[in-house]
């Protein structure tokens, strides 16, 4: 027993000619179809190329239209002479003229003689197939698709149209179940020929006829009529994209086709020189030299799919510029935002750098210059510390500082007294962690040496913006995980809430709070307050300051640290 | 986009066409070898003057990546560019002394030489500063990226502009003629751009990079656009609007996916800040042909003098296209 080829070739002769050559020089008969729209010239040369050949036969040609009964009217044309010229094959084996066989034939040989009576064809129901392109699957059955996909797009898509509108639906031959799957099979003689013979061929061939894509359903279909032993899969390593059209073999894809463990692959690239050298060889040194590692395959095309439609996260770029809401991800990682920490604490960023054990940023949006930690003038990704470019494009900044910075958590300041133009991007952010102490603007203001007169202006104008800050924070738009104390709440008990970000930036829990931060002397600030009131300001975002009734601060610096048990 | 701004755009389009149509007779047929395009052919669109120095590593380069015809505008050169040129067997190659900033920075030259020569093609439209890199340029050729568009039904590939530069002072390593301007130039911001959308035509516009950040830092609106779409299967009634920023119709300016995903792009490598860019600068600002009252040129020359260098200490150093690809400066899409 031996297997036979049916290649169905259309460009690329060369190549498809070669890999003929190859089969029919192992003893493998070959009959291929070649598209009627190959010119006379190219032909000949074909026929010509493979006249030494005696297992070669040319079936007669039909014009092949993707997605039409064409592609199957050739196959059985092709099975027919293929069955009929050579009674001692036993499987018939249907490949492209882009095919390539990746292991030696007698392996193949041998494979199929072991297992005579089994057809080698993926075969699924309608219900069961997740790749069908267009919305199409049942629908394929019960339609009519007169008119060619690829030429007559708009008269295609108006034709289901309007079938779909007038609820048509066409009578399935009694007897058989629609079933799916590739169109490269290789089917036993026995299954072969039955469907060919079939005294119900003319019926289901009307019916297949206005079937969309025949090749993948004719076949899959009746050989579960026939076929006593199916085995739903394709010996034929064909991987396809999410548009439905298959990946490409090239060059560089050699290891990884050593690997795999299927007979032929699809599709080959006609210049992949290297590919059609190392493998139209029966030697299986030459062509086995690696483990078999079919999943690598699986992988890497499975990635690529993944990359096109889903992207990676927090990246913008010349290629991917999701519209609003569609971001998968508005940032790539998550980042810690703190508003008024560094006024009511002295040398906040330093403390919590050594707390967490990385770079803390000052006020990103101050309003003079971008204040990178450490005092850099240039960061990751040679972003620059210029303001006017910052403000330029806000949004674009921080998602560059997140991305440049992936695998370093991001902190930052952020306060009134800044730009705000970003602070919607980051509430709605899922990324965001934000935490606000509110009222704690006033603090430096409290400590400053202006008139008093411009420390009410200032005052008047940072709660008036830090108010609609908040409002924004409290939207039922916000995504950002929130934690806003006032500050009156805040000094009574600051090292808990202190803790807890700690942990959430570094949740391994090594990193104990043992050094508090020095909080500012808020000596007098009530007075403060009070004065704001007198005024005629009402300073309300800190909480309540009683005047007199001072908060127990830690006003010198060289208290001793003091320790936090867990 | 309502019918009336969609027609608009037509208008637009004609117009574009019918002005290059006008500019045809600027140019003088040095080296006509059109004969040899054949079908299928990748094309390769360059206006240049006075690059004598730079052509011989820009075919080497172009040539090994499987470009098999270059059109070549020559405007004006008088450093021995086009005797050069016109002996390429693969140039076919026109003269005019016509101005450059009149004929829209070259455009209107380049879209009647495709409109004439490029249907059906694959054309690239570079200067001969820039480099092109595709995903998996080391080890496909630009065929190979053609054949996949093609099947895959896309028919214009964008490419941004990634500048390069040396570490040290522009103009401390000369550049020597034949040889790989990235020796030199081997650094580039790869964190620091700017994308917004054009909504009349549909492109991103891209800025940021080294110019921005060190010549355009008090006036960011005025970095130059670093968005390209170099690559498209040509059809003659296409036209590039602005350098090759954006073309019409608009629809093929979207290169880049809007729910999520990522679309296959490229680079063009831009090897503009080499030892010959102070030379060239002084040149272009007393030619005054470049766009905008040559405001960029201004710039340069001003900030050379107090940035001689470009290189900070978060610059990349050039690897390969993977490199660029993890960065997010371009992608592989769905392409494996």
């Amino acid at each position: 027993m031996s297997v036979g080829f049916i290649m169905l070739v259309h460009t690329a002769l060369h190549r498809a000619r070669a890999v003929a050559r190859h089969w029919a020089s192992s003893g493998c008969p070959v009959v291929i179809h070649a598209d009627r729209r190959v010119s006379r010239a190219d032909y000949a040369g074909l026929v010509a190329g493979l006249a030494d050949l005696d297992n070669v036969r040319f079936s007669s040609r039909v014009r092949v239209d993707w997605g039409t009964w064409s592609i199957v009217d050739a196959t059985q044309r092709a099975a027919e002479l293929l069955l009929e010229e050579f009674p001692g094959i036993g499987h018939v084996y249907l490949a492209s003229g882009s095919c390539l066989p990746l292991r030696p034939v007698q392996e193949l040989v041998a494979y199929l003689d072991s297992r005579p009576h089994t057809d080698f064809i993926e075969s699924v129901t309608t219900m069961d197939v997740p790749w069908t392109v267009g919305g199409l699957d049942q629908e394929r059955f019960t339609l009519r698709f007169p008119f060619s996909w690829k030429r007559r797009r708009r008269l295609f898509d108006g034709y289901v149209a309007v079938q779909r509108r007038l609820g048509y639906r066409r009578k399935m031959p009694a007897g058989i179940v629609p079933h799916l799957g590739s169109q490269w099979w290789c089917l036993s003689r026995r299954t072969l020929s039955a469907i060919l013979d079939d005294p119900e061929r003319e019926r289901y061939e009307r019916y297949f006829r206005r079937v969309w894509i025949p090749d993948e359903s004719y076949f899959q279909t009746l050989a579960r009529l026939y076929s006593p032993n199916i085995e739903s899969r394709s010996l034929t390593l064909s991987k396809f994209d999410f548009q439905g059209k298959p990946h490409i073999f090239y060059d560089d894809h050699l290891q990884l086709l050593r690997r795999s463990d299927c007979f032929v692959a699809r599709k080959i690239w006609p210049r992949a020189d290297r590919l059609y050298e190392s493998f139209l060889s029966n030697d299986p040194a030459v062509t086995k030299n690696a483990e078999p590692n079919p999943g690598k395959i699986d992988r890497l095309f499975a990635k690529a799919v993944e990359q096109r439609t889903r992207g990676r996260p927090g990246l913008y770029m010349q290629s991917r510029f999701p519209n609003e809401g569609w971001e998968n991800g508005k940032t790539c990682a998550p980042y810690s935002v703190f508003e008024g920490f560094s006024d009511l604490f002295e040398n906040f960023e330093t403390w919590l750098g050594k707390a967490v054990g990385s770079r803390v940023h000052g006020h990103l949006f101050h309003p003079e210059r971008v204040q990178f930690a450490g005092g850099e003038t240039i960061y990751n990704g040679a972003l620059s510390d210029s303001a006017a470019l910052r403000d330029y494009a806000p949004k674009s900044f921080l998602t560059s500082l997140i991305w440049n910075t992936r695998g370093e958590r991001q902190c930052f300041q952020f306060g009134p007294g800044d730009a705000q133009d970003i602070a919607w991007f980051i509430a709605s952010d899922p990324n965001a962690r934000i935490s606000v102490i509110t009222g704690a603007w006033a603090v430096p203001l409290f400590h400053s040496n202006a008139n008093f007169s411009d420390v009410r202006r200032r005052a008047a104008l940072l709660q008036r913006i830090e108010a609609e800050h908040l409002d924004i924070l409290r939207s039922p738009h916000t995504r950002a995980r929130l934690r806003i104390w006032s500050m009156a709440e805040f000094v009574q008990n600051p090292m808990e809430p202190l803790q807890i970000l700690i942990d959430e930036i570094a949740p391994r829990g090594q990193r104990r709070l043992t050094e508090a931060p020095v909080m500012a002397d808020l000596r007098g600030f009530g007075q403060f307050l009070q004065n704001l009131r007198n005024q005629g300001m009402q300073p309300h975002l800190m909480g309540d300051f009683p005047v007199g009734d001072d908060p127990e601060t830690s006003p010198r610096r060289r208290r001793k640290p003091y320790l936090v048990k867990k | 986009m309502g019918a009336i701004s969609s027609y608009r755009l037509r208008l637009q389009r004609k117009r574009w066409l019918a002005r290059a149509l006008r500019k045809r007779r600027e140019l003088m047929t040095i080296a006509d070898r059109t004969a040899e395009i054949r079908r299928g052919d990748i094309l390769v669109f360059t206006t240049l003057r006075n690059e004598r120095i730079r052509l011989p590593y820009f075919f080497d380069y172009y040539r090994a990546l499987g470009i098999d015809h270059f059109l070549m505008v020559d405007n004006g050169s008088d450093d021995g560019t086009r005797e050069y040129l016109q002996n390429q067997p693969d140039v076919s190659l026109w003269r005019t002394d016509s101005s450059y900033k009149r004929a829209r920075f070259g455009v209107d030259w380049l879209n009647w030489l495709q409109r004439r020569y490029a249907h059906g093609h694959w054309s690239l439209t570079v200067d001969v500063d820039e480099f092109f890199v595709y995903p998996f340029c080391d080890t496909r050729p630009i065929g190979a990226l053609t054949d996949w568009l093609d099947a895959s039904s896309i028919k214009s590939f964008g490419a941004m502009l990634v500048d390069m530069y040396p570490r040290g002072a522009l103009d401390a390593v000369p550049y020597r003629e034949g040889q790989d301007p990235f020796e030199i130039a081997q650094y580039f911001d790869n964190g620091n751009y700017t994308i917004r959308r054009n909504a009349r035509f549909g492109n991103l516009w891209i800025q940021g990079g080294p110019r921005a950040r060190a010549f355009f830092r008090d006036r960011p609106e005025r970095a130059p656009a670093l968005n390209k779409v170099p690559l498209v299967k040509w059809h003659r009634a296409y036209a590039y609007v602005s350098s090759t920023h954006m073309l019409l119709p608009r629809g093929l300016n979207q290169v880049y996916d809007e729910w999520g995903g990522e679309k296959a792009s490229g680079a063009l490598l831009h090897a503009k800040f080499l030892d010959t860019f102070s030379v060239k600068s002084a040149e272009e600002l007393e030619r005054r042909q470049h766009y905008a009252n040559s405001h960029e040129y201004k710039a340069y020359h001003a900030g050379l003098r107090d940035h001689p260098e470009l290189w900070c200490k978060w610059s990349e150093k050039y690897i390969n296209w993977r490199q660029l690809e993890i960065l997010g400066l371009m992608s592989k899409g769905n392409w494996a």
